[in-house]
């Protein structure tokens, strides 16, 4: 699988996800610089963490106007696949490319550990590696990751599958103790409707080595490559 | 000699000297320095640069004897961080700094200040920061503002770190009444780099281009450094405005920015602007290289305007650093920097006048000679006092408490001992995804990148052992590092040292300071274990109240192979637990005094280094080849408490039996001494480690097994996890959401 | 020519930084705080000198960057 990594100024984990994805890929992913206007034809585009123009204005606001972004929407419109990750999930909302917000978590701290995911929809392009109702433990780390969306949107979301992961209890319930930052429903990721672009706010490129603690994070990296066998 | 510019330079008076807080003394130095009167702007640098905070002249006779050196160190104390050798041409580059005083005034800026400053002196010396750790302490819980400040505290470093990427891994936190007016908040920062590719500040090669990068130049913090020096009192509360405004996304395009220029062969020499900016980084780099550097000040980028000479000198802005380039090479330089988006400009050149001559609106404004400058800083034997030896405690004096549950429980769930998760899951410690011990544990421990490496840190200090006995208080702060770094395997190699005091000019708060030193010094040597970097904090006190004396020790040491690092979680159902060293039950200056007792006395517990390296280095060894499966040392709030951390962060119980002999049991379960370890092995391993022991003349005592989900001392208490969790996580969320 | 502008969250979109601004005028004893929102303002200097001008290029600027068009609203004087 090809891969590219975007980096906008302030973005921080790039390298991250820029070195799951090569240990994962066996290929070493492209890097993108903001300011680029075109990038290689690849099969993912992602969108890494971090704090982008240091999240000043709205998270992602200014990234999801930067000279590369033109790029990305033309690869998803293409039928490319994108994944936004924490920073990079806001960006996408931001661009329009998924819909909804990413507003400040409702304790108003930012929060870092491991949360425990629920993969409600196991048919995606970023989900096929898990079963259906696995709770998988994956780490967040995030200030504005309280997902935001009108009620008719967040009823296409629902009926549609399109919230691959939500915040569950160890034991599988979507409960309010379980959500770590206020988002509606739990939701923790979302794809679009065409099924090709999601955006998550937990890190799973955080959880791929048993040194890391887990690897629960490579079933998202595997399902993806699985896609395209 | 250059002609100086007189106009619109006020009188320099006796009172004005005075309000620079520099004595008649070193006016008079500066005035035979310089061959005659100093113009203002000059008066400003002199004052900054013979302030406390960055002379150390009240500190710097007893900081010469502390150990610095050993075979794996490359650059001690002098540069703007420690560096040593962690093999494979690797270097770790680390330092712990004080943002005291600012972070009282203006808790978010202050502290995410200190973090942004101790991560410029990193990057600095060409490391990749990859880790960041604090050291705070505020006052006591009951006093009004310690809620504010914890949360504002909190909050700005997180707000800085998490925003750079680098992973604050961990830390501690003491609340004491003595911080009631004068919280410390000390950062450390830890970074990697290649050995050959390591900068220092000392310019060189007359004509060679001085460049300034970063952010523009405002008129925040401007005397910062003598605020830092001067002792505090309510009137500063009103200082505000002086107080820096950290921007961490500059910060983060200045590391990658700095990281891309120093990865090509341009640089000559680069310093950041730390307190005192423009001044302390270019005395520094002129008289380090014995070089001149002439600045035309109108090139300085500014953020305001009408700046003046002694304002852009004195400006503590943030987010800047200053470069001395190879001729010919500005243009490729700026490139860089202008693709980070960050301010470049070339600003002056090295002289071979070996002064540091400012123009501004082509007029000399300043012109001092900087080895002086920086050689002949004041340097006091302050007068001191050998502080009292209190008495030692005897454990039959102190009542045996009637409820051994309700005794553990109410110390767990004390402002000592409750967990800090309220205040780390704040930080984003898994950024750079090589963390592979979060904080909870003894040492917090990141991954050396792409290696199976990794470096163990751990910063502590027991500011109740140093106000009974400074000397036992200083040796006790590195010997607990130690033992942290040696809990999860790794081998301790270095300290950066941060000392948090009172008023030097006081003899008794000078003998706190002495004692302490002459601790550090005496653990350093027998541990083997230098101090390679470090920061003096002075005049922490309010109205007149000093602080407890507060010598916080930042440790590094390496896992060569990070597979074998363990945690203080034992991980099987009928695993052993034992101790490593001796009980005498000291309950002298222990937790269980204070918490219980409610009484703070006696002689804290006495260290004894030989023994803790005798312990120490069998424990570390017992690791190594993974005979020991988990371990904790004890420490606050002794055995009972170190049981009860191990079963809450493995999930599982203990049936633990206690053969206390002649010690009262509760001297035996909450006695804080020193040297102690517990452990977990396999029953397969009990009776190897025993002979093992034995050989090593090193004292082992089996307590029990994992068992059940209950901690059970028999004849003592018995409680279930679900009890020890509830009342260990509780006290902080319950504190903090209490708004008041 | 300066512009103000006033960025404010669209009714019916949690505001939890509001919530807590209340609650903290309520444990301060400010009584009778029905409701507290909590937004954005920006000023703009602008080299322009006609109004309507000025008004159609920050109105575009709202719509592009200033303002995220599912959450939030916004208000621009000029003068």
């Amino acid at each position: 699988m090809k891969s590219a990594v975007v980096t906008f100024p302030a973005s921080n984990c790039n390298r991250d996800m820029f070195d799951a994805l090569e240990k994962i890929t066996g290929k070493t992913p492209y890097q993108i610089w903001h300011q680029d206007s075109e990038i290689p034809d690849v099969d993912l585009i992602a969108l890494p963490g971090g704090f982008s123009f240091g999240d000043y204005l709205r998270c992602g606001a200014m990234a999801a106007r930067s000279p590369a972004i033109k790029a990305i929407a033309l690869h998803a419109e293409r039928g490319g696949n994108v994944i936004g990750v924490c920073n990079g999930f806001q960006v996408l909302t931001e661009m329009g490319l998924l819909p909804g917000a990413l507003m400040r978590n409702s304790s108003l701290k930012f929060v870092c550990k491991t949360v425990h995911l629920q993969v409600e929809n196991t048919s995606t392009n970023f989900t096929n590696a898990y079963t259906k109702g696995q709770v998988i433990d994956i780490p967040i780390a995030h200030h504005d990751g309280n997902y935001f969306a009108d009620e008719d949107t967040l009823k296409i979301l629902e009926t549609n599958g399109q919230i691959p992961f939500r915040y569950v209890s160890k034991e599988g319930n979507a409960i309010a103790s379980a959500n770590p930052n206020g988002s509606q429903n739990n939701i923790a990721g979302i794809i679009n409707e065409r099924g090709n672009v999601l955006g998550m706010m937990p890190h799973p490129e955080r959880l791929i080595e048993d040194a890391q603690g887990g690897t629960d994070g490579r079933g998202f990296f595997e399902s993806i490559i699985n896609t395209l066998k | 000699m250059t002609k100086i510019n007189w106009n619109n330079n006020p009188e320099i008076t006796d009172d004005l000297v005075k309000e620079h807080g520099l004595s008649v003394d070193e006016h008079k130095l500066m005035i035979k320095i310089l061959g005659r009167k100093p113009t203002l702007t000059e008066l400003g640098i002199f004052s900054v640069m013979w302030s406390e905070h960055c002379s150390y002249k009240s500190s710097k006779l007893h900081l010469k004897t502390l150990p610095t050196e050993a075979p794996w160190v490359i650059h001690g104390p002098g540069e703007n961080a420690g560096v040593i050798d962690i093999g494979d041409n690797q270097a770790a580059i680390f330092k712990m700094e004080s943002h005291n005083h600012p972070s009282y005034i203006e808790p978010y800026q202050g502290a995410a200040t200190g973090v942004g400053g101790i991560l410029r002196d990193v990057f600095t010396m060409g490391a990749r920061p990859i880790a960041n750790m604090n050291a705070l302490r505020f006052g006591s819980p009951e006093h009004p503002k310690t809620r504010h400040l914890l949360s504002g505290v909190v909050e700005g470093i997180g707000g800085y770190g998490n925003c750079v990427g680098v992973p604050t891994i961990g830390g501690e936190t003491n609340f004491h009444p003595s911080y009631n007016g004068n919280i410390l908040v000390n950062a450390m920062a830890v970074g990697l780099a290649d050995q050959d590719k390591i900068f220092l500040s000392a310019a060189a090669g007359v004509g060679n281009p001085v460049i300034y990068v970063g952010s523009k130049t405002g008129r925040d913090g401007i005397h910062g450094a003598t605020m830092a020096s001067a002792e505090f009192t309510e009137d500063n509360e009103e200082k505000r405005p002086t107080v820096q405004v950290g921007d961490p996304f500059t910060e983060k395009l200045l590391i990658e920015a700095c990281i891309e220029l120093m990865s090509t062969d341009m640089v000559v020499a680069i310093q950041d602007m730390g307190a005192a900016g423009l001044t302390s980084s270019s005395v520094e780099m002129a008289s380090g290289g014995g070089v001149g550097f002439t600045i035309n000040l109108d090139n300085v980028p500014q953020r305001e305007e009408n700046m003046t000479p002694y304002e852009m000198m004195l400006s503590e802005s943030q987010e800047r650093m200053l470069v001395v380039l190879k001729p010919d090479r500005v243009g490729e330089a700026e490139a860089i920097f202008k693709k980070w988006d960050l301010d470049f400009a070339v600003i002056g050149e090295i002289t071979e006048t070996g002064n540091l001559t400012l123009l501004f609106e082509g007029k000399t404004v300043a012109d001092i000679p900087t080895q002086p400058l920086a050689d002949n800083s004041p340097e006091y034997d302050r007068p001191w006092i050998k502080t009292e030896i209190q008495p030692t405690i005897d454990a039959f004096d102190i009542p045996i408490p009637i409820d051994f549950r309700d005794t553990l429980l109410k110390m767990i769930n004390s402002s000592d001992l409750s967990s800090r998760e309220w205040i780390w899951q704040q930080y984003d410690h898994q950024v750079m995804a090589d963390t592979i011990q979060i904080p909870g544990g003894d040492a917090a421990v990141v991954r050396v990148h792409g290696t199976n490496k990794a470096l163990a840190i751990s910063t502590d200090c027991t500011p109740r052992y140093c106000y009974a006995d400074p000397f036992e208080g200083g040796k006790q702060a590195v010997a607990e590092t130690w033992r942290n770094l040696t809990s999860v395997g790794a081998q301790p190699l270095a300290i950066t040292d941060c000392l948090n005091f009172g008023n030097p000019e006081r003899p008794d708060i000078m003998g706190q300071f002495v004692g302490a030193i002459e601790g550090i010094r005496e653990a350093c040597t027998v541990l083997d274990y230098p101090v390679i970097s470090g920061n003096v904090s002075l005049y922490n006190e309010t109205n007149g109240t000093g602080i407890h004396p507060t010598p916080a020790i930042g440790g590094v040491g390496l896992l060569k192979d990070s597979s074998k690092m363990i945690t203080i979680a034992p991980k099987n159902e009928g695993d052993v637990i034992m101790l490593i060293g001796e009980c005498t039950g000291h309950l002298g200056c222990s937790l269980y005094l204070n918490i219980i007792e409610g009484r703070e006395e006696g002689a804290p517990p006495p260290v004894d280094l030989t023994l803790e390296r005798k312990n120490g280095d069998f424990v570390r060894t017992q690791i190594q080849k993974r005979i020991i499966t988990a371990c904790h040392d004890v420490s606050d709030g002794g055995l009972f408490v170190t049981l009860s951390e191990m079963a809450m962060a493995s999930g599982h119980g203990m049936e633990i039996t206690i053969n206390n002999g002649d010690i009262p049991i509760h001297a035996y379960g909450f006695g804080e001494d020193q040297a102690r370890y517990v452990i977990s092995v396999s029953p397969d391993n009990v009776k190897g480690i025993i002979t093992a022991a034995r050989d090593a003349n090193v004292a082992i005592k089996n307590l029990g097994i994992v068992q059940g989900n209950t901690v059970n001392i028999k004849n003592t208490f018995t409680i279930t996890l679900n009890e020890l969790l509830d009342a260990h996580s509780t006290w902080m969320p319950k504190y903090m959401s209490n708004k008041d | 020519m300066k512009a103000r502008i006033h960025i404010t969250l669209k009714d019916g979109v949690l505001d939890p930084q509001g919530k807590a601004i209340q609650h903290a005028l309520g444990t301060l004893g400010f009584s009778g705080v029905e409701g507290v929102r909590q937004g954005k303002y920006i000023e703009i200097d602008l080299a322009e000198t006609d109004k309507s001008n000025a008004a159609e290029t920050v109105e575009k600027m709202c719509k592009k960057l200033l303002s995220n068009m599912v959450i939030e609203n916004y208000s621009i004087t000029i003068d």
